[in-house]
Parts: structure tokens; C-alpha cells; sequence
């Protein structure tokens, strides 16, 4: 490495959100012409670090400094004018405008449209073979795919003359091909000489790409380090604080008789689009099912079509009962009474009212049950009640019914909708994501109740896109891709190099 | 932002926004040469003052607690009915064809029987924007302002053909048969000494409107639709999640919506007028909104607005009496209510949360 | 129906257009820009007013048009505050602007001039008279077209030439020019805007300042040219005609045009019941007539005649994302 100033550096950024301390005293230097990785897991700080590089926030203390070069960065005109382009986890594109548009939008000269226009038509087109980001100028951004809509964000910043690139979770939405079509673009970037910034959860992506690497926790940036002299093991140990205990205490699975047969089920959605193309998949009593696959192939549509909130063609079973998916009785209400549970992949939208306090939602979904009736009423005291008892269980903190779901932490409002879903004693659980955004203590606990559950003689089908969290809880997976079941192993017969490239659409056993 | 405490949210902010709605108009009445204190006399003894003064506000209060209670009940789906006025138009057509084709022996089934019509008619009214709503999409706002003035022609269709009596001029049904003619205050609360509330429109309808805030308080936090409705209103997948039907939500709460706002004609159709005329709701379903909003979409908030709005209105027409103040400044003030519970509210909210955060740091400080 | 009986109802659409028009464009820029407005019509009566008042006080049409201007741009900028820098509810602020507007130019009324909230008759240059065009007096007596260009192109008053060419000009502004792009951007996605540098804040404020302008030309239109002087709730219920209008023409400017001209066209005609039943054959309800702007925009709404899509942003305040 040269000893030239580093691309950029930030010496002592400190930022807090009311009582939260966001980011903590956070020194970083990369340097020219390379790949830096920021790791850390959800709400460690690396986007509220990225914003206030990006000038969305102001820091309370610290400097940044461009190419040796104090810098204030106070907006985003700043940020790009010093260089930077920000590539955000969710793609700030105009669906209704074309590529061309959204390219200059904010970067036109003049005032008239035409030449900004056509002077970017001619700058895609020498971009497009400078770095192989080739694409469609006229083509509008609802019509292309998130693949391509990514490589317009980066086409964006290079308009720009971005020097230094910000990518956050770029991968979380792409599948494992795509994401190494971006790998590889970003390796010619960097051989232009371009600085990139990778932010990401992923150790994989870390290890694959990056120069050096920064690992964040809780805010603090915990270690800094050349990612050649590093291992996946120890950066998980460094992101969490703990060595991470990735196995689950479990017996081995007394599997008893089908609980849900599914086959050759079909999801449109209302744009027509194809989500789910003929799904066939058994669950018995006392296995775990895990559903592994890249987000957005069809697994959270398969969730809500068994939860009974989305229509699907098809045939469904369930305790050797044909499921109704189209009629009246296709609805959430219905499953629930057969005794299907359903912990939703998204708490704070689906699986929780944040307004609501902790005993109005723990009625939720079950606010028709006998025990929380008063003749034509509904009974308030016995839902709130139930839910002190629920809270005690499950260990929720603090036990206080009267709590707004949104005073909670994470890990105490998945608690308390697990309490509410598992306590019913459902025959077949629906579990999606059962450990996003939950501190390591009540991952713990989480996972044994399930496994609790199903040592109980439940089945349970678990949609996760944490492969680690799959391969540790599942007897059998099933591997999603392109709203097909690409698969299925033995969880003890795979590993994660085999899923990894089932979730890429490669099944080697069938090929 | 900080949070406030929930007793802060709900008396605190509503009162200041009051209280600033206050200092406008008196600055407006300054400005045109009036004296606010004078005013403010005039409209505390012109509507408070005597029981004929209350007769008159409770009157006005009758119709804005159910407009009020309209607006909230669909505030609470986080559905926005602008559509009282066409609403309360239609529950008058509702009341006029009750009490004028039927032969009522008393006026106590003639009012349960109004009381039906108005509900009726007020709920298919905004049946059709729910429907369009919850099956196409279509903004609920826009479908029930346009239906707003649809309803206005309507009944003006109605009213010069079909509904009008022969060889009468004026827009207007005939007058209601004796028998439905609605006992008033006077009617209920003078002894043989003492007249009370003489020749004030007030009637038993106010009564109706008292249960219908106690009602909707059942609906609200005691029933499994309330539930159902609050729970809709934060959040739309939650509820599909929970196996709550948006459309069957949206429909049943504008009908709900819309039936209260229709029973404010048995108020001031069967109850004051007596017949039905054209315009004959007077803005009173709008008022609704400010009430709802004021009263913090809770049935005894709607309550109080209500009178503190029906206060207004009859502290209004005194003044117009008595000073060359005229009644539209209670528009004005309505308008600042409304602007600042309902849209500045965050205004009001800011620097009243900053206060509590320092209030509540300051102690530990010291400690 | 005869060509003189044609032309005339067809030159009081053109008239009645005119303040619908004014205002269905004002809507324009600021919902484009992502802000819902339904106090159109407040500050059509707002303008109406002060313009009204302004010109019998001074004598100039132009003064009242000022004036007008400057009391609908005060309302934009309390709809601004309320529902840009303070992220309220847009409509709700649309709502309360109305009402503010009802209330407050009755009370000034009244305090002013005395005449029960109106303000006296307007004449002589404190109206905008109408404009002949050039050779309109010349080609009068050519068959048809000297008619049609006397009668129905010559002789309105300078707003509704103004009114007709901010229809080209609002359509170069949107889709020719850096700032049409991003007002565009701004209703559809702020945060693309926001991450390309371009201040969502600044931006939405000029579209609802544009608005305020232009609901000022309507207004003042209504009380200098359409008729002479202020009365009481005289918009009466054109703002929201206007923002029927502007769903109906999908938020575009030509077709706005079109849209104001039909909904013009059902009022003129809805003043000449005998002419409609002469030409059609039988009476048609003039109740009817004034509800169908109404009911075709409820019918659009629901999408049985191509669905009307808003801008996705409108009405959402923006925040930025953690």
C-alpha cells in the first residue's frame, strides 16, 4: 500500500438519537484505490456512520477528511461534490422516470432538459464500456429489475465523478449471481482507482471482497483490521461480543405423521407476476422445516398464502383436510382456528401494532377467542390477565402489560409474539425470520422454544434468510429460488457451500 | 422528537391549540374595531347565560356530537370522512320520508323510527365511497367531497319535484305531521311557574346524541369491531396479518360514519324545522371534523368539543346581534381550530415535548 | 341550436373555464410536488376578495390582481408550513384554509365596506375589461370564421389569455426543464431528490408558492372580470371542481385544459336549460348538470374509464429514513 493520505478518514465521529448513542467515538482511514468493508449486525451504527458521511446527519462530534482534506459535510450536495456516491440499501429511483432521467436528476446543467439529456446519454454509454455497466438509457425503472436498478444507483454516482463509493447491504436483495456480477464490478472500480465502501452483515461478502475490514458493535467500532489477516470466526466474534454459539442443543427428531402437504401451489401478484410456480413440500409432526433461499424468491408469499392472507391456486392439506385458498374461508381467522400459528416475518408491520399495548396485542389475530369474551363485549381484564401470565413465561421485560409494543426491545416484542402464537399449542407453527433484530440473549431463547415446540411433536416450518440460523434448527431444508423449491437435504447431510449454490439457483444433484 | 405523556397529548396540546385559535380572533376582532373582552361577554351571556342561551347552544351541540362522533369513528380506521355534510343531507331525506308518509301515533316510535331512517340513509351514502375505497382504490377524501355535492343536488332535485308539496313555491317538504313533532327543553323542563329554555330549539335529540357517545365508547374499546378498527387504522398489514378484512373494516366503519352523521337531521330536521329545506345542515357536518379533531377522536373529547363548539355558534349569532362582529368570525375560529389540532398540531407539539424532556432531565441533574 | 346561439355558450365556457383552469393548474404544481391540496378553493375566495376590495380602492384591476395574488399566496404559505416544515395532514390544512378563507373575508367585508360582506360594484379600470384582438372588428362580417374569431376568440379579458398560455408553459416548465424533472421527482420519490442534492424542502415550497400565484389569478378573475366586485362564498365550490378536474386530467396539463373546458362547458349550459332542450329534444335535470363534474370524477376515480393514478408521494411529508 502506498503511503499516500487516505481516501478518506474519520477521526472521532460521535452521533446520538435521543437516549441512543448511535455511533461512538468512530475513527476509520481507507485508503485510495480499495475495497473497505464496514460489518456489523443490524443496528450496530454502520448506517447512521454512513449517513452522516453522506451528509442525512449531522454528527455531534468528529472530522471527516477527503483525500487529506478537512471536509464539512453539512448535505448531500456537499457529500458529492467531495466525492462521495452512496449506493442506499433501498434504491432511491423515480419507478416512473426512465434510467436516462434518474441518472441526471440533480446533476442537470442548465436549465433546459434536452442537452443535460443527451450529454448523459453519451457519458452512460462511456461508462457502460469503461466498467461493463451496460444498460437500457430509456428503459423506466419499474420495468427493469433490482439488479439493474442497482447498477443505475452506481451508474448515478459515477455521473457524478464519484471518487469514493458507498454501498449498503447491496447483496440483501440480489441473489447469489448478481451479487457476483457486482463483485466483480466493483473489482474493476477499484482497479480504476476508486475507493469503495462495502457495508454488510455478511462475513462471506467481507472475506470475499474487501482489503481491510472494520467490524462494528453497538455503536463502537470494535477492530480494524486487513481482512487477508483475519478469519470469519473471529469477525463474528468481534461483531458480537461473544463467541457465537451456532449450535443448537437438540435430541434428534421423532417424526411422526404429515401435518401439510402442499402441492404444486401458484402465487400472482397484482402486477401478474408469477411468485410462487408450483411449490410441492411435506411437513410432519416433530420436524423442523427450514426454507432457506435469498429474500424476495417467493418464501414470504408461501408464509402468507399458508397464513391465509394472500390467494394462491393449488392444493394444501393439512391434517388430510383440503385448506380452502381462493373461497371466503381463505383468510387468517380460519387458520387460526385450525391451529396454525403464524410468527410473521416482520413484527413491527405484520406481527405486532406498535401503538397498541402489550395486552391489545397479544389478542391479536386471537381477539375472537372465547376466553377474552363478555358476552357482547370484549373482555379487557382477561386479555390483560392472560397477557401477565404470557409475560412471565416467556420472560418478557418488562413484564408490564400496559407497555406500548413499541417501548419494547426487540427481543422482548418477539417474545411476546411467540408467547401469544406458541402458547396456543398449534399443531403447525409458521415462523418467519424468528431472530431478526434480536440481541444474542433472546436468539438463545428463542431457539429453544422452537425446538421445545417441536420435540413436542409440532411441525414447524421455518423461513429464514440467515442460513446459519436454518442449518442450525432445521431437520430437513428446503432451498428457495425463483418461487421454486430448488431442493431439499438432510440438514445433517449439507452444508453452507451446497445451499449456498442451491440458493443460486444450482442444484447439483439434479444437474 | 420526544415523546409527550399521554395526558399531555390529550387535554394539554388540544387546550393550547384552543387557546392560540383564541388569541387569533381576538387579534382579528381588535383589528376591526372591536373590543375581544366585549365580545367575549357578550357570547358567554348570549349563549350560557340563560337557559334560552343554552337551549340554543345545546341545539348546535347536538348536531356537532353526531357529525363529531362521525368523523371520529372513521379516524379511528384512519379513514378521513369529509362526506358529513352529504351524509346529514341524505339522514334528512331519511327523517323527512319517515315522518311524512308514515302515521305515527307518538313521537317516541316516530323518533326511533327517524332515527333508523337518518342512520340509513347517512350509511348508504357513504356506502359508495367505502365500496370505491375498499375495492378500487379510490381516495376516500376526494369520493366523499365530490358526494358532498352530489347529495346537494340531490335533495335540491328532490326538493323542487318530487318532495315538494303542490302548488307550494319555496324548496321544501311540507311540514311533519303533529304526531312527530319532537318534545324540546321547554317541552320537558318548564313546571307551570317557571318557562324554561322558552322557544329554544333544544330538543330530545340531545339526548340520542349522549347515547350515541356512550355507544361509540362501547364500540371503540369494548367490542370486537372496535378492536378491529382500531387495529386496522395503525396498520392495514397487521390487520390482514390478524385476519381483519380491510373491506369488510372500511365498509362497516364509513357506514357506521355516516349513519351518525345522517341522525343529526333528526336533530334539526324533525326536531327544530319541523320539514326539510334545502341546506338544512349548514355546514354542520364540516364543524364535525373540528369537533373530532378537538375532542381527540374520543367519544367524551367529542362530547365536550361539541358543546364548546355549540357555545360558539350561539355566542356567534349574539354577537352578530349586538356588535358589527359577524358570525362568520366563528367560521374563522373554526378554521384555526381545526388548523391547529390537525395540521399544526406538530407546531404545538415540538416545543411542549422539549419542555417536558428538560423538565424531566432537570431533577436528576440536581439529584 | 343556430351558429350566434353556439357561439354564445360557447364563449361562456371559455369564461367559466377561465377560473377553474387557473386553479385546476395551480393544483397541478403543487400535488405534482407531492402536496395534496384541497384548499384550492379558500384561496380562489381569499384573492377574490382582497383583489375585489383592493381594485375599488385604488381603481386598478392590475393592483386587485396584486392584491389577490398576495392574499392566495398567504394561505399557500400556511398550507406550506403545516404540511412541509411541520409534516401535518394535508388535507386536513386544506380543509382548515377553506374555512379560514369562508370566515375571514366575510368578517373583513363587512368591517370594511359595511355592505353585509361584500364589496361594492367594481367598474370603469378597476375590472379587466375585455380585449378585441386585431382585425376582429375587420373580419366580423366573414362568414363563420369572422363570427367565431369576433365572438369567441377576441374579446375576453387579458386573464384568460393568460390562463390559456400557462397551459403550454406549465407543460414546457414540467417536462422540458431541470425544474419540471425534479418537481416531478419530488411527488413521486422526495428521497431520490433529497439523495441527489436537490433540496425537497425548497423544492415543494416554489410548487406550493406557484399554486398560491396562480389560485390568486383565479380568484381575482372571479371578482375583477367574471363579475364586478366580491360576494360572499362567490368560488362556490370551483376550487373543488378544479380538483376534479385535475384528476381527471391525470395531473397533465393539456389535458386540464380539456377537463376545465368540459366542466366549463356543463356550467354554460346548465345557465341555458331552454337551449339544451331545444337541441336535445327533452329537458335535461340543470340539477343534473351541476353534479356531473362530480360524478364523472367519482367514475374516474373508481377507474371504469382509465384509472387515475396520483403522484405515489402526495400527501406523505417527507422524512428521511435512519
Amino acid at each position: 500500500m502506498t503511503n499516500s493520505a487516505p481516501a478518506i478518514e474519520l477521526a472521532g465521529i460521535s452521533k446520538a438519537f435521543g437516549t441512543v448513542q448511535a455511533n461512538k467515538d468512530i475513527s476509520i482511514r481507507v485508503m485510495p484505490g480499495t475495497i473497505h468493508g464496514i460489518i456489523g449486525e443490524n443496528g450496530a451504527g454502520k448506517s447512521t456512520l454512513m449517513s452522516i458521511l453522506y451528509g442525512f446527519y449531522k454528527a455531534d462530534a468528529g472530522d471527516i477528511f477527503i483525500a487529506g482534506k478537512k471536509t464539512l459535510i453539512p448535505d448531500s450536495q456537499s457529500a458529492i461534490k467531495a466525492g462521495i456516491g452512496m449506493v442506499f440499501q433501498h434504491f432511491k429511483l423515480v419507478e416512473n422516470f426512465s434510467v436516462l432521467e434518474n441518472v441526471v436528476l440533480g446533476a442537470e446543467e442548465g436549465f433546459s432538459l434536452g442537452k443535460s439529456l443527451a450529454k448523459a446519454r453519451r457519458e452512460l454509454k462511456a461508462l457502460a464500456d469503461e466498467y461493463g455497466l451496460t444498460i437500457e438509457p430509456d428503459a423506466l425503472i419499474e420495468d427493469i429489475g433490482v439488479g439493474m436498478q442497482q447498477r443505475v444507483e452506481i451508474l448515478k454516482a459515477l455521473y457524478r465523478r464519484a471518487e469514493i463509493l458507498i454501498l449498503d447491504e447491496p447483496t440483501g436483495v440480489l441473489t447469489p449471481a448478481e451479487a457476483d456480477q457486482l463483485f466483480r464490478i466493483l473489482d474493476r472500480l477499484k482497479a480504476e482507482g476508486k475507493t469503495i465502501i462495502l457495508i454488510t452483515h455478511k462475513l462471506r461478502e467481507i472475506m470475499d471482497v474487501t482489503d481491510t475490514v472494520s467490524v462494528m458493535r453497538r455503536g463502537e467500532m470494535t477492530a480494524t483490521v486487513k481482512t487477508a489477516d483475519t478469519s470469519p470466526g473471529e469477525l463474528a466474534e468481534l461483531m458480537v461480543g461473544r463467541k457465537v454459539l451456532l449450535r443448537v442443543e437438540k435430541k434428534s427428531a421423532s417424526v411422526g405423521n404429515k401435518i401439510l402437504e402442499i402441492q404444486d401451489l401458484h402465487v400472482k401478484d397484482e402486477d401478474g407476476v408469477h411468485r410462487l410456480k408450483g411449490i410441492n413440500l411435506d411437513i410432519r409432526a416433530g420436524e423442523i422445516v427450514g426454507i432457506a433461499g435469498v429474500a424476495g424468491n417467493g418464501q414470504s408469499e408461501l408464509l402468507e398464502v399458508l397464513g391465509g392472507y394472500k390467494k394462491a391456486t393449488g392444493n394444501i392439506r393439512y391434517k388430510s383436510q383440503q385448506i380452502d385458498l381462493t373461497g371466503a374461508v381463505a383468510n387468517a381467522q380460519s387458520r387460526r382456528t385450525l391451529g396454525i400459528a403464524h410468527v410473521p416475518e416482520d413484527r413491527q408491520s405484520e406481527g405486532l401494532i406498535m401503538n397498541f399495548m402489550a395486552w391489545e396485542n397479544t389478542a391479536f389475530g386471537y381477539h375472537l377467542d372465547d376466553a377474552y369474551q363478555n358476552g357482547m363485549l370484549i373482555s379487557n381484564s382477561a386479555i390483560r390477565t392472560d397477557t401477565q401470565a404470557k409475560m412471565g413465561r416467556f420472560d418478557v421485560r418488562p413484564p408490564d402489560p400496559r407497555l406500548d409494543a413499541s417501548s419494547f426491545s426487540g427481543g422482548n416484542q418477539q417474545k411476546i409474539v411467540l408467547a401469544r402464537e406458541i402458547e396456543r399449542n398449534p399443531d403447525l407453527l409458521l415462523i418467519g425470520q424468528p431472530t431478526r433484530g434480536v440481541d444474542i440473549g433472546a436468539i438463545e431463547f428463542i431457539h429453544q422454544q422452537i425446538v421445545a415446540l417441536r420435540d413436542e411433536g409440532k411441525a414447524i416450518l421455518l423461513v429464514s434468510v440467515e442460513l446459519e440460523e436454518i442449518l442450525a434448527l432445521s431437520d430437513r431444508i428446503a432451498v428457495m429460488f425463483d418461487g421454486q423449491i430448488i431442493g431439499e437435504r438432510i440438514a445433517g447431510e449439507t452444508d453452507e457451500n451446497e445451499l449456498g449454490l442451491m440458493m443460486a439457483g444450482i442444484n447439483e444433484d439434479d444437474a | 422528537m420526544s415523546e409527550l405523556p399521554k395526558w399531555a397529548e390529550i387535554v394539554l396540546v388540544p387546550l393550547i391549540s384552543l387557546l392560540l385559535a383564541a388569541l387569533l380572533s381576538a387579534l382579528i376582532i381588535l383589528a376591526i374595531g372591536e373590543n375581544p373582552v366585549e365580545a367575549l361577554q357578550i357570547m358567554i351571556t348570549g349563549a350560557l347565560g340563560s337557559t334560552y342561551g343554552w337551549g340554543y347552544t345545546l341545539y348546535y351541540a347536538t348536531n356537532f356530537m353526531f357529525t363529531g362522533l362521525a368523523v371520529a369513528v372513521a379516524f379511528h380506521a384512519r379513514l378521513f370522512n369529509i362526506g358529513g355534510e352529504g351524509q346529514a343531507t341524505l339522514g334528512g331525506l331519511g327523517v323527512a320520508l319517515v315522518c311524512i308518509h308514515i302515521p305515527w301515533p307518538h313521537w317516541s316510535l316516530a323518533l326511533l323510527a327517524a332515527v333508523g331512517g337518518a342512520a340509513f340513509f347517512g350509511a348508504a351514502w357513504a356506502a359508495i365511497p367505502a365500496y370505491l375505497q375498499a375495492k378500487r382504490g379510490s381516495h376516500i377524501v376526494i369520493t366523499t367531497i365530490m358526494f358532498n355535492f352530489i347529495a346537494a343536488a340531490v335533495l335540491n332535485y328532490l326538493l323542487i319535484g318530487a318532495l315538494k308539496p303542490k302548488g307550494s313555491m319555496e324548496p321544501a317538504t311540507a311540514k311533519f305531521p303533529e304526531p312527530t313533532h319532537l318534545p324540546s327543553f321547554q317541552d320537558m323542563f318548564s313546571t307551570t311557574e317557571t318557562i324554561l329554555f322558552r322557544g329554544a330549539p333544544a330538543n330530545v335529540s340531545f339526548f340520542v346524541a349522549v347515547l350515541a357517545c356512550v355507544a361509540v365508547w362501547i364500540l371503540i374499546w369494548h367490542t370486537r369491531l372496535g378492536y378491529e378498527i382500531r387495529a386496522f387504522g395503525q396498520s392495514e398489514t397487521a390487520a390482514k396479518y390478524a385476519g381483519i378484512s380491510p373491506t369488510k373494516i372500511i365498509m362497516i366503519t364509513m357506514m357506521i360514519s355516516g349513519g351518525l352523521a345522517g341522525m343529526m337531521a333528526v336533530n334539526n330536521v324533525m326536531g327544530e324545522a319541523e320539514r326539510l329545506i334545502l341546506g338544512s345542515v349548514e355546514g354542520a357536518g364540516f364543524i364535525g371534523i373540528a369537533v373530532a379533531l378537538m375532542g381527540r377522536s374520543h367519544p367524551f373529547g367529542v362530547f365536550v368539543a361539541a358543546i364548546l363548539f355549540g357555545f360558539l355558534y350561539q355566542g356567534g349569532a349574539e354577537l352578530a346581534l349586538w356588535t358589527g362582529i359577524p358570525r362568520e368570525l366563528i367560521v374563522v375560529i373554526q378554521a384555526l381550530v381545526i388548523l391547529f389540532t390537525g395540521a399544526l398540531d406538530n407546531m404545538v407539539r415540538m416545543p411542549l415535548a422539549k419542555l417536558f424532556a428538560a423538565l424531566k432531565r432537570s431533577p436528576r441533574a440536581e439529584a | 341550436m343556430d351558429l350566434p346561439t353556439l357561439l354564445q355558450i360557447l364563449d361562456s365556457t371559455v369564461r367559466l373555464s377561465t377560473p377553474l383552469l387557473l386553479a385546476c393548474l395551480a393544483g397541478l404544481y403543487s400535488e405534482r410536488a407531492g402536496i395534496f391540496d384541497i384548499g384550492l378553493e379558500g384561496k380562489m375566495l381569499a384573492a377574490a376578495f382582497l383583489s375585489g376590495a383592493v381594485a375599488y380602492a385604488t381603481g386598478s384591476a392590475w393592483l386587485g390582481l396584486m392584491a389577490g395574488v398576495g392574499a392566495s399566496l398567504f394561505l399557500s404559505l400556511i398550507h406550506g408550513v403545516a404540511s412541509i416544515t411541520f409534516r401535518g395532514n394535508q388535507l386536513i390544512s386544506g380543509v382548515a384554509i377553506n374555512f379560514l378563507a369562508a370566515g375571514i373575508t366575510v368578517v373583513i367585508a363587512q368591517s370594511w365596506f359595511g355592505q353585509g360582506g361584500r364589496t361594492p360594484q367594481l367598474s370603469g379600470d378597476a375590472r379587466f375589461e375585455p380585449i378585441t384582438l386585431p382585425f376582429a372588428d375587420a373580419l366580423r362580417e366573414v362568414p363563420v370564421i369572422g363570427p367565431v374569431y369576433f365572438e369567441l376568440i377576441s374579446g375576453h379579458t387579458s386573464l384568460v389569455y393568460i390562463a390559456i398560455l400557462f397551459v403550454p408553459l406549465t407543460w414546457a416548465l414540467l417536462y422540458r426543464t431541470r425544474f419540471g424533472l425534479r418537481l416531478r421527482a419530488v411527488g413521486e420519490n422526495p428521497a431520490s431528490v433529497d439523495t441527489a442534492g436537490v433540496s425537497v424542502i425548497r423544492l415543494r415550497y416554489i410548487a406550493v408558492v406557484i399554486c398560491g400565484v396562480l389560485c390568486g389569478f383565479a380568484g381575482t378573475y372571479l371578482a375583477t372580470a367574471l363579475q364586478a366586485g366580491f360576494v360572499k362564498d362567490m368560488s362556490a365550490g370551483r376550487g373543488f371542481i378544479a380538483l376534479a378536474a385535475l384528476i381527471f386530467a391525470k395531473w397533465r396539463p393539456w389535458q386540464a385544459l380539456y377537463a376545465c373546458l368540459l366542466f366549463g362547458f356543463l356550467q354554460a349550459m346548465s345557465l341555458r336549460p331552454d337551449v339544451l332542450e331545444n337541441t336535445l329534444g327533452f329537458k335535461v335535470n340543470a340539477q343534473l348538470l351541476d353534479a356531473l363534474p362530480y360524478i364523472l370524477t367519482v367514475v374516474i376515480l373508481a377507474g371504469f374509464v382509465g384509472k387515475a393514478v396520483p403522484p405515489r408521494a402526495g400527501g406523505a411529508p417527507y422524512v428521511k429514513e435512519r
